[in-house]
C-alpha cells in the first residue's frame, strides 16, 4: 500500500494496518484457521455422506411435481400468516403506541400494560392458548392473532420511541400554528417517526417472519409443517429425509429473510440521502 | 384457578417452571460464551475468522428458531449423535441467541472510543491483549440494556423446546390442556411463571447496570 498513515478498509479499530511480520503472522493464523474451518466442513460433510444422507434415493422425494407443489403450497400459507400479521400488527402497533403517548391516563395506562404483558409472554404459549380456546378448527387464525398481538406492542413500542425521538420543536411549532392534538400526531409526529424508525419496525417484521414457522407446533400447514410431513411419509424407501428437509428449508427461510433486512438497509440508506438527513438517536 | 393445587398438578408444575428455569440457565451460558467468541473472530485481523462470524450470525440469526430445534432434533439422531433432548435444545437455543449475543458486543465494541484500543495497542498489547483487557470489558459494560432484552428473549424462546419433547413450561400447559382444565385458568399460571423468569432477569441486569454503569 502506498499511503501507510491510513487505515486500510480491512483494518479495524483493534489492529493496525498490518507491517511485513503482522501480515506473515496473520496469514499463518488464517491458514491454522482456514484448515481448522475447512476440516470441520469436511467432518460434517463425510458424517452425512457415510451416513447415506446424499443418496440420491434419499433427495428423490423432491423430483415428484406433487412434493414441490406442497412446498410451495407451504410457502404461500407462511406468506399468507405473515402478510396478515405484518399488517395487523403494524395497525395493532400504530394504535397502541397512539394510545400510550395519549393524554387520558386510563386509556394510556391500559396500553401500557397490555403493551408490556404481551411482550413478556412466550409467543409460543399465547398461540397455542388462543388455538385451544378459539381457533381449535382454523390454526391459521390462532397464529395470525398471537403474531399480531405480540408484534404489534413490540411495534408499538418502536413506533412511541420513534414519536419521542422526533425534536420537540417540531410538535410545538405544530401546536403554535393551531393544529388538533390528532393533526399534530398524524401529520406532523408519525410521519417523521416511521421515517427515522422504518428500518427498526422491517426488522421486527423479519422476526414476525421467522416466528410464522411456530405454526407448524399447532399444526398449521406451513412450511416447517409441510416438511415434516415430507420427511415422515413413508413413501421413500431410502429412510425418513429428514436431513435434506432441513437443507432445502432452512436456505428458504434465509433467503426471505435475508431479503426483507436488504429492503430495510436500502431504505436506511435512502433516509440518509439528500437534504432530510436528520436520523433518531434512538433507531 | 385453584386446579394447581389438585391432583400432583403442582408436582408437574414446578418441575418445568425448573426444567425452563435449567434449560434458560445452560442456554445463556452456551451463548454467552460462544457469542463472545464469535464477536472476538468477527473483528480480528485474520479475514478467515471474519467471514466465520459474519457466516455464523448470518445463517442463525435468519433461520426460524423452529427450524433449528427441528433440524437438531430429528437431524442429528440420524448420524449417530445421541444426547437428551434436553441437550439437544441448549445446542440449538445456545448457538441461536449466541449470533445475538455476538452482533450485540461487537456494536458494544464499536462505541468504545477509539483511543482506547490505539493506546493499549501502542503500549505493545498484542490483538488478544488489546480485546480481552481493554476493549471487550468497557465494551460489555455499555450494551448491558441490549444485552438484557437479548436474554429477557432467551426463557420466552425456551418455550419452543417444549414442542421438541424437553418437559418445561409449554409441555406442562400442553399436559394440562389435555387434563381438560380450563385453558384460561392454565394460561394465567404460565403466564405468571414467565412474568416471574422475566421479572428476575429484567431486575438482576438493572442491578448489573447500577454496579458497573460506565460514566462517559
Amino acid at each position: 500500500m502506498s499511503k501507510p498513515f491510513t487505515r486500510s478498509t480491512t483494518a479495524g479499530v483493534l489492529f493496525d494496518a498490518p507491517g511485513p511480520k503482522a501480515r506473515a503472522r496473520n496469514r499463518i493464523f488464517g491458514v491454522l484457521s482456514l484448515l481448522g474451518i475447512a476440516g470441520l466442513l469436511w467432518y460434517v460433510f463425510d458424517a452425512l455422506n457415510d451416513n447415506g444422507q446424499f443418496d440420491a434415493a434419499l433427495w428423490d422425494v423432491f423430483q415428484y411435481t406433487a412434493i414441490q407443489q406442497r412446498i410451495v403450497d407451504g410457502l404461500v400459507s407462511t406468506l399468507e400468516a405473515f402478510g396478515l400479521a405484518a399488517v395487523f400488527s403494524l395497525v395493532l402497533g400504530a394504535l397502541l403506541a397512539a394510545g400510550q403517548l395519549s393524554e387520558h391516563k386510563p386509556v394510556r395506562w391500559v396500553c401500557v400494560s397490555v403493551v408490556q404483558f404481551f411482550r413478556a409472554m412466550p409467543l409460543l404459549i399465547l398461540i397455542v392458548a388462543l388455538y385451544y380456546a378459539f381457533f381449535a378448527k382454523e390454526p391459521m387464525w390462532a397464529l395470525v392473532l398471537g403474531l399480531s398481538l405480540y408484534n404489534g406492542s413490540v411495534q408499538a413500542e418502536i413506533i412511541r420511541s420513534g414519536v419521542n425521538a422526533v425534536p420537540r420543536g417540531q410538535g410545538e411549532a405544530a401546536y403554535a400554528l393551531g393544529m388538533r392534538k390528532t393533526q399534530v400526531m398524524t401529520g406532523i409526529l408519525v410521519p417523521q417517526a416511521v421515517r427515522s424508525m422504518l428500518p427498526t419496525m422491517i426488522g421486527q417484521l423479519v422476526v414476525t417472519l421467522k416466528d410464522t414457522s411456530l405454526g407448524f407446533i399447532i399444526t398449521y400447514h406451513e412450511l416447517l409443517f409441510v416438511g415434516k410431513a415430507i420427511a415422515t411419509q413413508p413413501l421413500n424407501s431410502a429412510g425418513f429425509p429428514y436431513i435434506p428437509v432441513v437443507l432445502v428449508i432452512g436456505p428458504i427461510y434465509i433467503a426471505m429473510c435475508l431479503l426483507l433486512t436488504a429492503l430495510a438497509r436500502w431504505i436506511e440508506a435512502r433516509g440518509r440521502r439528500g437534504a432530510n438527513r436528520r436520523t433518531s438517536a434512538a433507531a | 384457578m385453584g386446579f394447581l393445587f389438585e391432583d400432583g398438578n403442582f408436582a408437574l408444575f414446578r418441575d418445568g417452571f425448573l426444567q425452563t428455569i435449567e434449560l434458560s440457565a445452560l442456554s445463556a451460558l452456551l451463548a454467552l460464551l460462544l457469542g463472545t467468541l464469535l464477536a472476538a473472530f468477527r473483528v480480528s485481523p485474520v479475514p478467515v475468522l471474519r467471514a466465520f462470524g459474519t457466516g455464523w450470525v448470518t445463517i442463525f440469526r435468519n433461520t426460524p428458531l423452529t427450524v433449528l430445534f427441528f433440524a437438531v432434533t430429528f437431524g442429528l439422531p440420524p448420524l449417530g449423535v445421541h444426547f437428551s433432548h434436553l441437550v439437544f435444545a441448549v445446542l440449538a437455543l445456545g448457538s441461536y441467541t449466541a449470533a445475538f449475543v455476538c452482533e450485540v458486543l461487537r456494536s458494544g465494541i464499536n462505541t468504545v472510543p477509539i483511543g482506547q484500543a490505539e493506546a493499549a495497542r501502542s503500549l505493545g498489547l498484542t490483538f488478544g491483549q488489546t480485546l480481552t483487557q481493554v476493549v471487550l470489558p468497557q465494551a460489555a459494560r455499555t450494551v448491558l440494556a441490549p444485552m438484557s432484552s437479548v436474554f429477557i428473549a432467551l426463557p420466552r424462546n425456551s418455550a419452543i423446546a417444549g414442542a421438541f419433547s424437553v418437559s418445561e413450561l409449554y409441555s406442562a400447559q400442553q399436559t394440562f390442556s389435555e387434563r381438560g382444565y380450563s385453558i384460561f385458568a392454565i394460561f394465567f399460571w404460565v403466564a405468571c411463571a414467565y412474568l416471574v423468569i422475566s421479572a428476575t432477569v429484567a431486575l438482576l441486569f438493572r442491578f448489573l447496570e447500577s454496579r458497573l454503569a460506565v460514566a462517559r
